[in-house]
């Protein structure tokens, strides 16, 4: 069903839809984004990855015009936000971190008076509302009341009513956080749905399976600066590489015989992660001599990226 | 549209207004009751019970009934309460728990237009009550028209000035229970001494000064004068009171949101 008004390729294009140049934020004293430049392109997912603290939320909240920044500049369809903020964000949908559906309407009506927040005719808005809610499965639900819905429910609500406008960009801050995977995973489905329909999506996660899953391209940022970005699976290769073994209680003739290699690796004290590349064999080499049962081995992944970027210390 | 530097007002206000009336409309006969119940309540315990131990009152040189007394307070302090409790525990419950103006605020509407929405909501929900409040007044006979008539804008302009003030203590207070502390110091104190149940003369001199400062003793010599159709010059200072209090009281209602809002 043609719910995108863009809609068709699934390429990208060349057209920047969003370029946001040294970004900052501080609160006083405290800065929440330090550096921040990124672009996001016609089409493309772009995934904004970091810890907890890291400052995707203040960047995002930046780029949907909610919180105006301390510098930088910030271009979204080719205008500039501070001077064009009002049009600019008839073109966004927002899907915020929190669900903040109006718990004193129903469902459709949501939808229907977030559609008036947008000027759409309140004809048109009924129509609209009610596409979306069977494009996210929830035909059966239009007159119960927000507080009525499971959590996977209300974050579907809460997508649906940020496709309202049909924007060109959709914005989600962490999208499946507390959801049950039952409830992710149907929120995946929808969103890829939505990018191979040609939407261009800017997200926030600290799930790395959901970065990898629907990103096209990713920046990892922490302490407020972009570390690194790029394609998830060139990020895993550069930073990371193609196979990782993790060895349970490693005995000190391992440690030794890692370090003499100068292989990469962390020791975690009951657990050494040994990160491997192309052809080097290393289950055989590592697995044969020092090994019974307590070695993996598995293909590297985003996460190993994140970890091994952003340091394994609790953020809270 | 009003661009004056950083404020931005556009008609847009009128969504957020429209969306407090989609709610309202759910369970309207439910906020029908109150307007209809209370001036009965009233009527019945002061003007009955207490009004046969005061017979009658003098205002502006006229014998009245002690019950045409009260009946324009009732009015007056019905339109500080709507607007008032509209816009600090209404307002608040949709600004911190349900996130509701965070939501608008990632649509084309700005802070200014979510914060005017809600204060002229605030006053309309003042005009609603008022309306069903003078009717059932007037069954009694206690309305004079066509200047009765008059109270619709003033309550309107009332509930916008209270709206405003409350809208204040909304973006200062960091909790709804501090939500006591002006309706302890400012609503009760009004409420008693801005010539409701007695005339403000009966005061000692220090404290009828003290009761000009109050917008309720406005308000209240306004419907007063409208019910039974005396009106005098004194009700355009009220008038002119109400207006500067609110033309003070939404722009730094407007600030404060700001400040607390938008980070």
């Amino acid at each position: 069903m043609g719910l995108m008004q863009t809609g068709g390729s699934v390429h990208l294009n060349d057209r920047k839809v969003l370029e946001a140049k040294n970004l900052r934020k501080s609160f006083g004293e405290f800065v929440a984004v330090e550096e921040v430049s990124f672009e996001l392109h016609g089409g493309e997912c772009l995934g904004l990855l970091g810890p907890n603290g890291a400052g995707k939320t203040s960047t995002i909240r930046m780029v949907y015009g909610f919180s105006p920044m301390t510098s930088g500049s910030l271009e979204i369809f080719g205008k500039d936000m501070k001077a064009h903020w009002r049009s600019i964000k008839y073109g966004i949908g927002v899907c915020q971190q929190e669900n903040n559906l109006d718990p004193d309407l129903t469902v459709l009506q949501n939808l229907k008076v977030f559609a008036s927040y947008f000027d759409i005719p309140p004809k048109e808005a009924a129509k609209r509302a009610a596409e979306l809610l069977e494009f996210m499965g929830l035909d059966h639900r239009v007159d119960s009341r927000v507080t009525e819905l499971s959590g996977g429910m209300m974050r579907r609500v809460v997508i649906a009513r940020a496709l309202i406008n049909s924007p060109e960009l959709l914005i989600l801050d962490e999208p499946t956080t507390g959801l049950d995977p039952q409830s992710r995973h149907q929120v995946w489905d929808r969103l890829e749905s939505l990018r191979s329909q040609g939407l261009s999506i800017l997200l926030t996660t600290h799930y790395m399976d959901e970065a990898a899953r629907l990103c096209d391209r990713l920046v990892i940022i922490d302490h407020g600066r972009v570390l690194v970005e790029g394609l998830p699976a060139e990020l895993v290769k550069s930073h990371v590489g193609r196979d990782v073994v993790e060895v349970r209680n490693p005995g000190d003739e391992l440690r030794s015989f890692v370090k003499e290699l100068g292989l990469r690796h962390e020791d975690l004290e009951h657990r050494l992660i040994i990160y491997g590349d192309e052809g080097d064999r290393l289950f055989e080499r590592v697995g044969k001599i020092y090994c019974s049962e307590n070695c993996m081995l598995r293909a590297a992944t985003l996460e190993d990226v994140f970890l091994v970027l952003t340091g394994r210390e609790l953020r809270e | 549209m009003i661009e004056i530097g950083p404020i931005h007002i556009s008609r847009r206000f009128f969504r957020v207004w429209r969306r407090n009336l989609i709610v309202y409309q759910r369970i309207w006969k439910v906020n029908f009751l109150p307007p209809i119940l209370e001036p009965l309540f009233y009527l019945l315990a002061f003007g009955v019970g207490l009004g046969s131990f005061i017979e009658s009152i003098t205002y502006r040189g006229e014998v009245i009934p002690y019950i045409s007394f009260i009946a324009p307070s009732l009015l007056a302090i019905n339109i500080m309460y709507n607007a008032f409790f509209e816009n600090t525990y209404a307002s608040f419950v949709r600004m911190y728990y349900q996130k509701t103006f965070d939501a608008m605020l990632a649509t084309p509407l700005s802070l200014e237009e979510v914060i005017t929405g809600e204060i002229v909501w605030g006053a309309t929900k003042s005009l609603i009550a008022t309306a069903i409040m003078l009717s059932v007044v007037s069954l009694f006979g206690l309305v004079h028209f066509p200047t009765g008539l008059l109270i619709l804008p003033v309550a309107f302009l009332g509930g916008f000035a209270f709206g405003s003030v409350g809208m204040i203590f909304t973006g200062i207070l960091s909790s709804i229970d501090l939500f006591n502390l002006p309706i302890f110091l400012f609503i009760t104190p009004m409420f008693l001494f801005s010539g409701t149940f007695f005339p403000v003369e009966n005061l000692p001199p220090w404290a009828q000064s003290l009761t000009v400062v109050f917008p309720l003793t406005h308000l209240v010599t306004l419907t007063r004068d409208l019910c039974l159709g005396l009106p005098s010059t004194a009700d355009l200072w009220s008038v002119a009171y109400l207006t500067g209090l609110s033309a003070l009281a939404f722009p730094a209602a407007l600030f404060v949101m700001q400040r607390r809002l938008i980070h």
